[in-house]
């Protein structure tokens, strides 16, 4: 198993607003290993989101930050400004959902990729625009010396999104995250995206963590899942063991509301209830409410444990949550 | 809610007297702007689109961007007028109608749009927008709209209270009932829904498809449901048109197209859609290259440029929409050859 | 193609009233004073603002007369508040004559489109595209001095502006679905446009207006400082720019305080337009 390239610890993350603060991230660990293709799945407002912004200390001033995000060893959370401004674009890169609004509209495509290479490395404009060709081959943009000069208006949805993952690449990033990258886009062409994300993957070994809702996405590019749920992350696995063996009971309810194609004629299961206000969050586990499994011990946060070497959940009916939660008693949750 | 729908994909809908909605022929070209010189390009939005709707039918067009979808939707709800085609409701000359005749269609043809955020006016309240419809064409006594208005949203699974709220107050999902029950107020025949649900979240999607298969049972609706994804139609329709840059490629029963499509493009749709088993990993997408642009649409078959089994005949001669089954036709050259080939070996 | 937007409400704001900003508050507070002291000007002003004094001549600021003395011996004070009258008249009428007769042909030109839009509009750019001083002052020309022209010109010279401002909101709000929903649901054009259209789109515009009253106030001091604004008898604050800047070595409080006055409204308006802008705003258009 490689090495951990990301590591974060007991994360919180808080969001001042006139009504109170907003816990968006609680109490988040988990670990991503070198090479490795990490799927964050959840629903709107889970803050997995959140949570990549906080680890490349993109949040507004409102937010505020505890635990511990490393990155190559080196802690990022409280890292000065500059220090992290100097990481972005460089060792690590972010592609965000909307290709409309990731590419300035004034500038050239050509040019916005090899503004990230100069802004990092110092090259001569002549060798920043040859790597940023490069790279729009790369990405399969055709004839990428006639639409080097192209203004984003002019392409594609599609194309958009393969330009801002160019940019992602420019400096050949140890690790990219990836923010809903083919949410946007029309079915075909995020399939052919995803090729682009599995095969930059294969040649380049670069890391990538995947932010998505879609369980297909996931299904189809990722090695590994971590699940969130309002805040809280619930389980973590490999790919095979989330989708043959979930645990914990929202990724099951998750599962089950899956329209298969092969179901008996039309059902479209709901899981009821709705998510929970994270400005007062019910203590504990933030599933209960709409949980079929609830019990009274689930008003404390289970922790998160290992059923097995590769599987983590955090679900007092886990077993091992058990154990974990019994020698230091248990904390309580709620807000950050 | 116990959150179940049950769309018979058995029944026929019922048919007095034939189609609810007719389209024949239906044509609409935007010009771009024009340069210092004269002559805009054309944009061929849509170009010859033929369907029916019959009552109580859910009709599901799909298509990607640049598809025509959205433009087919509104030249039906008459929000703009198509360059050539007829559109007959009810027997009646939709594109002809003026004045009360125009207003009587418009109370029978009711939209439901994508964005809940820009489809209610922000400064009015829940109410108001629900009762616009009943306003506009005097339907009732102001008390007897004021009890329809709680009658409806409580159908459509709000609370009745909300209905002196304003639309920030409200979810996404919520702001997308009320849509719905606006649209309902005239007591229309057909509902004519553009991308109802793409812009919800989720898990908020299939309560809102539920609640519009709930309530297309309930009350016999005709729906034009228009969407991106063949996913999410499965569950809701009757019938499937799949539209491409401007043209319907392929109309049959959902399950017949799901089970068997014949036009490549329906094929890539269904097999674009990533599957939630890492057991079965596409190895590599079905379709290349990105759609053309609607301004010079490609010559014969639109679809050649993208198609992994294009032939020859493909660049010349633009496919006609052939039978494969009870209902089902599809415009595509070498899946009519197929059927020619498997038709003659048949003992 | 979409985004998924979270099935959250947007905005749970607290801060209800029309002056959720502080800055908007002071604003509010200061004009609130300033329309007082102009509307109550025979009761609040301290000396008959005409009365001319010998013994008083370019005296300076004392108890009695807290802004000093002109070149006649007047009471500064009286007088600034007098002016005050005139001047501020002139501001906020110009302006809402301009809101008046340029809202509605901007509404309707960005509704309509096509070739309404640019029949509305050409004229009215035409004008726009005047130098906004020289048209006063032509105007002046032709139709003589005072502070009622003055009051016609400048709400000629505004009169574009909010049409094009109005115009520029109206066609994003014309685009928007719920337009669409509405001729959908059958509701006639001219209600469209009034219960609709108009409501969402006149924020802009009230805001540039608020802002415009300030400048129209330092238009007016400038037609009147340059004699072709208030005539005497009457007095604006610019005729008193205009007499002070005789004396301004000897007694600068002629000058200094009907200036002061000046820029105290125009930044009270000026804050007031940010404090309606910045509730205007995010309310219900933008998510």
């Amino acid at each position: 198993m490689n090495e951990a390239i990301l590591t974060v610890e007991h994360v919180d993350v808080g969001f001042a607003t006139d009504d109170g603060t907003v816990s968006a991230v609680s109490d988040v660990s988990l670990s991503v290993a070198a090479g490795e293709i990490f799927g964050l799945v959840g629903e709107s407002g889970c803050g997995k989101t959140t949570l990549a912004m906080a680890t490349m200390g993109l949040l507004p001033a409102s937010a505020t930050v505890s635990g511990s995000v490393r990155f190559q060893g080196r802690e990022l959370v409280g890292l000065a400004p500059e220090n992290l401004r100097r990481l972005r674009g460089d060792r690590i890169s972010m592609v965000f959902q909307d290709p409309m609004t990731s590419l300035d509209p004034a500038f050239p495509i050509g040019e916005q990729i090899a503004e990230t290479i100069t802004a990092h490395r110092d090259v001569q404009r002549g060798q920043a625009r040859d790597r940023a060709l490069a790279l729009l081959a790369d990405v399969g943009i055709p004839e990428p010396e006639r639409r080097y000069g192209d203004a984003p208006h002019r392409l594609s949805g599609g194309m958009r999104q393969r330009v801002v993952i160019a940019t992602a690449l420019a400096n050949e990033p140890a690790l990219i995250l990836a923010d809903e990258p083919t949410t946007a886009l029309d079915v075909t062409i995020q399939s052919q995206i995803l090729d682009l994300l599995r095969d930059l993957r294969q040649r380049l070994r670069t890391t990538i963590v995947l932010i998505t809702h879609d369980l297909g996405v996931i299904a189809q590019l990722c090695d590994r899942v971590g699940v969130m749920y309002a805040g809280q992350l619930v389980e973590t696995a490999t790919v095979a063991e989330i989708f043959r063996a979930p645990r914990h009971p929202y990724t099951q309810a998750l599962l089950a509301a899956l329209p298969t194609q092969h179901q008996e004629p039309g059902s479209l299961r709901v899981i009821p209830g709705r998510v929970p206000n994270l400005i007062d969050p019910p203590p504990g586990c933030r599933f209960a409410s709409r949980c079929a499994h609830v019990m009274d011990v689930c008003t404390i946060v289970p922790p998160l444990a290992h059923e097995s070497a590769d599987h983590l959940i955090a679900c007092w009916l886990s077993e091992a949550t058990r154990e974990a939660g019994r020698p230091t008693g248990a904390a309580t949750g709620g807000a950050a | 809610m116990s959150g179940q729908v049950m769309v018979s994909e058995e029944v026929a809908p019922v048919q007095p007297g034939g189609p609810i909605l007719q389209v024949t022929g239906l044509v609409k070209h935007f010009s771009t702007d024009r340069g210092l010189f004269g002559g805009g390009a054309k944009l061929h939005a849509v170009d010859g689109v033929d369907l029916e709707i019959f009552p109580g039918e859910v009709l599901a067009v799909v298509g990607e961007s640049g598809s025509g979808k959205s433009t087919l939707a509104r030249c039906i709800l008459r929000l703009i007028d198509p360059t050539a085609g007829r559109i007959v409701f009810d027997g009646q000359d939709v594109l002809a109608l003026k004045g009360r005749r125009l207003a009587g269609f418009r109370q029978q043809v009711q939209p439901v749009f994508q964005d809940p955020f820009s489809s209610i006016d922000p400064r009015w309240r829940v109410g108001t927008s629900v009762a616009e419809a009943l306003d506009a064409f005097a339907i009732g006594t102001k008390a007897e709209r004021r009890a329809r208005v709680l009658d409806l949203l409580d159908r459509v699974g709000l609370d009745p209270s909300l209905a002196g709220r304003r639309p920030h107050e409200l979810s996404g999902g919520q702001r997308q009932r009320v849509g719905i029950a606006a649209a309902l107020a005239p007591s229309p025949r057909l509902i004519v829904a553009d991308e109802p649900v793409s812009a919800l979240d989720v898990s908020v999607q299939a309560q809102v498809l539920n609640l519009l298969a709930d309530l297309q049972r309930d009350l016999r609706l005709a729906i034009l449901f228009v969407a991106h994804d063949l996913a999410v139609v499965e569950h809701i329709s009757h019938r499937v048109a799949v539209m491409y840059l401007g043209k319907i490629v392929e109309t049959g029963p959902t399950d017949a197209v799901f089970r068997e499509p014949r036009h490549p493009y329906t094929k890539a749709l269904l097999e674009a859609i990533p599957r939630p088993d890492p057991d079965r990993r596409m190895e590599g997408s079905a379709l290349h290259g990105e759609i053309p642009s609607p301004i010079a649409p490609p010559s014969g078959c639109r679809f050649r440029t993208r198609c992994p089994v294009a032939i020859e005949r493909c660049v010349t001669e633009e496919p006609e929409m052939t039978p494969f089954g009870v209902g089902h036709t599809a415009a595509c050259h070498v899946a009519r050859a197929e059927q020619q080939q498997d038709d003659h070996h048949r003992p | 193609m979409s985004v998924a937007i979270p099935n959250v409400p947007t905005r749970t704001s607290r801060r209800r009233g029309i002056l959720a900003s502080r800055k908007g508050r002071v604003g509010f507070a200061i004009l609130l004073a300033l329309i007082a002291i102009a509307v109550f000007a025979p009761l609040i002003a301290p000396h008959d603002p005409n009365a001319i004094d010998p013994s008083r001549i370019l005296a300076g600021p004392d108890l009695a007369h807290p802004f000093g003395s002109d070149a006649l011996g007047r009471d500064v004070l009286s007088r600034v508040i007098y002016a005050y009258r005139v001047s501020l008249g002139v501001a906020v009428g110009s302006t809402l004559l301009a809101f008046l007769f340029g809202v509605p042909p901007g509404l309707y030109a960005g509704y309509r489109g096509g070739w309404v839009d640019t029949l509305i509009m050409r004229p009215i750019d035409m004008v726009l595209a005047l130098p906004a001083l020289l048209l006063a002052v032509a105007l002046i020309a032709i139709i003589g001095p005072g502070s009622d022209v003055a009051l016609l010109a400048i709400a000629v010279i505004y009169l574009p502006i909010l049409a094009r401002v109005v115009r520029s909101s109206t066609l994003v709000v014309a685009s928007q679905t719920y337009v669409e929903a509405a001729r959908a649901r059958g509701t006639p054009s001219r209600r469209i446009i009034s219960r609709h259209v108009l409501p969402n789109a006149i924020g802009p515009a009230i805001v540039q207006a608020t802002i415009l009253m300030g400048f129209a106030l330092q238009i007016e001091a400038a037609l009147s400082f340059l004699g072709l604004g208030a005539q005497p008898p009457t007095s604006s604050l610019g005729v008193m720019l205009a007499d002070g800047r005789d004396v301004l070595t000897q007694a600068p409080w002629v000058e200094i305080f009907p200036g002061v006055a000046i820029a105290i409204t125009v930044l009270a308006f000026n804050f007031f337009g940010d404090g309606l802008r910045a509730r205007l705003d995010p309310r219900g258009v933008t998510r």
